[in-house]
């Protein structure tokens, strides 16, 4: 088990939220990758049925802690499949069956016993459309810590939504309309609203299904600027079907292929030098 | 992997940016082919043919220019596309150099023209001879691509710069036997200068080609066996080259 040391140590750490990892995180951002980054996810032969469907097929992936990991792959390939194994996005479906091993820290997210809602705060996810709830854009940052109890009163929550929208960059756009409707932003600011909300329950992991989809490129340019600036406090893995975004804002890319995990490195080694020939077939745009 | 876009229109760019690199290295080829044959012939007349030639050179790689910034900038290329299209970059660059320095060589032949003939002319050709078959080595394996192909043309550039130390020294000995060898021989010194140089850009090509299919860079020393630097001198002692 060649991580064992490295999810030993996660251990030691338990709310590994941010501090004790704060000095990696900015050193890795000056002069990245000199050090081995911390895999934060640990997957294993992971497989997915819908049914009869194997949509997910034998896939190791590591996720490292503080960088931003680009899912790409043509439509049902699994990218977005193995997206929701990691915060268990896929147990409400049906006939979906996973199996394998996915880690946290450490902690395995299958373990029948843990919360999946104490999950989902840890592992958060912004999805394709922008998704506010019909309240107002306080009410939005602030349902998650209430519900989580986060909050200890009505200051610490003020404080936790001023963050929250700080770090997602829509503070300022929005500090003097605070009690207005969250469905009344913009796309773009409804997109950044949905990140404060993730970001508002401390989480270790963001998870973001094609969160640029919806949006014109400047509201796509600042979401991507703010992804580069969460992961310095944030593992996050992104899907994506623009590989010019894949390439913008990711440190590692996996391409999937009709289930497959075909291919996973640096992103500047995937788009100057694939090794398999399926993933220079996709991304330079040769799939017949 | 298919080997076409699923944009033709990509396709077709990355075709003509080929064609105009191969049009532009079989103009080069003659222009050195012209040059050589011009020293050898003492024939004005070709030399200055070869001369006005250069200036069609110089349009292709605009050509080139033009083309591969297009590309850039509408196609976004990635992985051997990208790499396909610097390659055409930077060997445009490398064939508007040689172009340059047959266009050197040919000048060189008008003067030496009307200069008494002098022996290492034929020296001078035979290495001209053997740079303009690397040249078209290095194409070849463009225009396949053959990879193998760049490395063997690479490793004989090692060839042309021996040949080019023992002219340098040939060319000292017959300025110091008759000072009035030393106008002919001070230009076919440059010229040899010259042809080192075509030398080595082809070894450039063939590195570019290299990269351009591997996606890496072509291991080890470039072959190096220009010594003129020491031709009359000692080298310094091994350790003391940094």
């Amino acid at each position: 088990m060649p991580n064992a040391t490295q999810t030993a140590s996660a251990g030691q750490m338990p709310d590994a939220g941010g501090q004790p990892n704060v000095p990696e995180a900015s050193a890795g951002a000056a002069a990245r990758p000199a050090v081995a980054a911390r895999v934060k996810i640990h997957a294993r032969d992971v497989n997915v049925h819908y049914g009869e469907k194997h949509a997910l097929k034998h896939v190791d992936l590591d996720v490292n802690e503080h960088e931003v990991t680009a899912l790409i792959g043509p439509s049902g390939c699994g990218k977005s499949t193995f997206l929701r194994c990691m915060n268990r996005m896929n147990d409400v479906i049906d006939n979906c069956q996973v199996t394998g091993s996915i880690t946290l820290d450490g902690t395995d997210v299958y373990d029948p016993s843990l919360d999946v809602v104490q999950l989902r705060a840890r592992v958060g996810m912004v999805f394709q459309k922008p998704n506010p709830f019909p309240k107002s854009i306080y009410e939005n940052v602030a349902y998650g810590p209430r519900i989580h109890g986060i909050a200890r009163g009505k200051s610490e929550l003020d404080e936790i939504v001023h963050r929250s929208l700080t770090r997602a960059g829509l503070l300022k756009e929005v500090n003097d309309r605070l009690n207005e409707p969250g469905t009344g932003l913009s796309g773009g600011q409804q997109q950044r609203l949905c990140i404060a909300r993730a970001i508002a329950v401390n989480p270790e992991v963001i998870l973001m299904d094609e969160p640029c989809s919806a949006l014109d490129p400047i509201a796509t340019a600042k979401i991507e600027e703010l992804i580069d600036e969460l992961r310095e406090n944030y593992t996050i893995v992104i899907v994506t079907h623009s590989m010019q975004q894949a390439a913008r804002v990711s440190q590692r890319t996996a391409f999937f292929h009709l289930g497959d995990l075909v291919e996973v490195g640096d992103t500047e080694q995937i788009f100057t030098n694939p090794k398999d020939s399926r993933t220079q077939g996709y991304i330079t745009g040769r799939f017949g | 992997m298919v080997d076409h876009h699923i944009v033709t229109q990509f396709d077709e760019e990355l075709d003509e940016l080929r064609a105009t690199i191969a049009r532009m290295g079989g103009l080069v080829e003659q222009q050195m082919a012209n040059a050589i044959s011009a020293i050898g012939r003492r024939d004005d007349t070709l030399a200055r043919r070869c001369q006005e030639a250069d200036v069609e050179i110089d349009a292709m790689e605009d050509k080139v220019e033009a083309l591969t910034l297009r590309m850039l900038a509408l196609r976004q290329p990635v992985a051997l596309d990208l790499r396909a299209i610097l390659a055409a970059l930077r060997i445009a660059h490398d064939l508007e150099r040689m172009g340059d320095y047959a266009t050197n060589v040919a000048k060189r032949a008008s003067a030496l023209a009307q200069l008494p003939e002098v022996g290492p002319i034929n020296g001078i050709v035979r290495m001209g001879r053997l740079t303009h078959a690397v040249i078209k080595d290095v194409l070849d394996a463009y225009s396949e691509p053959n990879v193998d192909k760049a490395v063997t043309a690479w490793n004989r550039d090692q060839e042309i710069d021996q040949m080019y130390t023992s002219l340098f020294r040939e060319l000292l000995t017959y300025m110091m036997e008759d000072p009035r060898n030393i106008t002919p021989c001070a230009h076919l010194l440059f010229v040899a200068k010259n042809i080192e140089r075509i030398g080595d850009h082809a070894t450039n090509i063939a590195e570019t080609v290299y990269f351009q299919e591997k996606g890496t860079r072509l291991e080890g020393l470039r072959p190096k066996g220009d010594r003129t630097s020491y031709a009359v001198v000692e080298p310094p002692e091994p350790d003391a080259v940094t």
